[in-house]
């Protein structure tokens, strides 16, 4: 079992949004977070991801509670949230090689150029971001998704906003290879998403 | 690959530093803020050689206060704004290593200027030569004071409405004994004695900072988004 969660309970300021969660996620496996605007679907992603803290209960990695894990957590997640982390400053390609700095990781030139083409912003890649569409920009911080092959887990909130048919196929193909290979990934979507994972559990939140 | 803290450390620097690069109008704002306000008195007071020498070191220094006050609110509020700021909070260099590395990088773009500006400015209130020296001096050793304290209250006002006022009320009161000691420094050295004890007790306050408000920064970030 990766990812475990016991008993977990979130608050933000005097609103309860969930108590008494509990899943567990294994290799190859992916746990689909649905519900309205506003049920706790980022709170319970962001309580994962290890940024804020559960009001009750606790989330433990391969056994470990995640908060005293630390970085080396840290290490062997890949979140990318609401915000694209996308600064309007750097190009594609320079935003693309902080994020994987921050991440601890230094893939070459060529690497990062091929996660870009990837993705489709080939064209696009010296460009300030600020020149870039929303779904550009988007594309831009999933663009690490193309090189997080050995991250074991990926927590994505809301992973297809903003993206075109053509980038949605992209990035449902890179989840699908990421839980063949054994990885586990948690998302959160609105959209019907065609992912072959070999188990696939939703929790729906409120309501 | 992983690679080590210094590792790290470096490419928070260089990364803060490209993106000043990038923005070299708000680099510039402080420093010309500082340039005016330090010229307003001269024009003020009157060309009174003898009351301007006396007022320099305090005015010299009081201004790089409140340049450095000025810079503060981009040290995190932008890394903030776009998410950055979540990714740093989980990466995989533990969030010292990164608050250190941006500090370094404010301090580069913030207080170095200021220190090498600071003796120029100084000529316009005809410091003599030995108190030049012990301006810069305490300027080199204040002003990663300024930048280590200031980045508490900058990490404590994230997110915060009417932060930047709230920032100069809680981080200008800690600049006390930085602005006493700097500018008690100064004069010390225009009055021909040395400014040794003055610099020495910034060089304590330096050690001290350097221990606590990383520390202190990284638990106010974590609260910020907890």
């Amino acid at each position: 079992m990766l990812l475990e969660a016991r008993d977990l309970a979130c608050e933000r300021g005097d609103l309860r949004l969930f108590s008494g969660l509990e899943f567990a996620l294994g290799e190859g496996e992916l746990l689909l977070v649905q519900g309205p605007n506003g049920s706790g679907k980022t709170s319970l992603l962001r309580l994962a991801a290890g940024l804020s803290r559960p009001a009750a209960g606790a989330i433990r990695w391969r056994g470990e509670d995640i908060r005293e894990l630390g970085e080396d957590y840290a290490r062997e997640l890949l979140f990318i949230g609401h915000s694209n982390a996308v600064k309007e400053e750097f190009s594609a390609e320079e935003n693309l090689a902080v994020a994987l700095e921050l991440a601890g990781r230094r893939p070459s030139a060529a690497q990062r150029a091929g996660a870009l083409e990837r993705i489709g912003l080939a064209a696009r890649a010296r460009l300030p971001a600020r020149y870039l569409s929303q779904g550009q920009k988007r594309r831009v911080a999933l663009a690490r998704l193309c090189l997080a092959a050995d991250v074991p887990l990926w927590i994505l909130d809301e992973p297809f906003a903003a993206l075109d048919a053509r980038a949605l196929a992209m990035v449902t193909e890179l989840v699908d290879a990421h839980l063949a290979r054994g990885g586990a990934a948690i998302l959160t979507t609105h959209q019907e998403v065609a992912i072959a994972a070999r188990t696939r559990f939703a929790i729906t939140l409120g309501g | 690959m992983n690679y080590g803290v210094l590792g790290g450390l470096q490419s928070v620097i260089a990364r803060d530093l490209r993106l000043s690069m990038r923005r070299r109008g708000d680099v510039l704002n402080h420093l010309v803020f500082y340039v005016i306000v330090v010229t307003l008195f001269p024009l003020g007071v009157g060309a009174e050689p003898n009351l301007l020498r006396a007022m320099a070191p305090g005015i010299l220094w009081v201004a790089a206060l409140l340049a450095a006050m000025l810079s503060l609110q981009r040290l995190f509020a932008s890394d903030y704004a776009d998410g950055t700021l979540e990714q740093m909070l989980i990466s995989a260099h533990p969030l010292g290593v990164i608050v250190v590395g941006k500090m370094a990088a404010h301090w580069i773009v913030s207080g170095l200027p200021l220190t090498l500006l600071a003796p120029v400015l100084g000529l316009q209130f005809d410091l003599p030569q030995q108190a030049l020296a012990a301006l810069v001096l305490s300027l080199a050793i204040g002003t990663p004071v300024l930048s280590l304290i200031g980045s508490v209250g900058a990490a404590l006002t994230l997110g915060v409405r009417g932060g930047g006022v709230l920032l100069a009320l809680l981080v200008l009161p800690l600049y006390v004994p930085v602005l006493i000691f700097g500018a008690g420094g100064v004069a010390e050295a225009m009055s021909g004695m040395s400014a040794a004890p003055h610099l020495s007790l910034l060089g304590a306050f330096l050690a001290i900072s350097c221990v606590v408000a990383p520390w202190a920064t990284c638990a106010a970030l974590r609260v910020a988004y907890d």
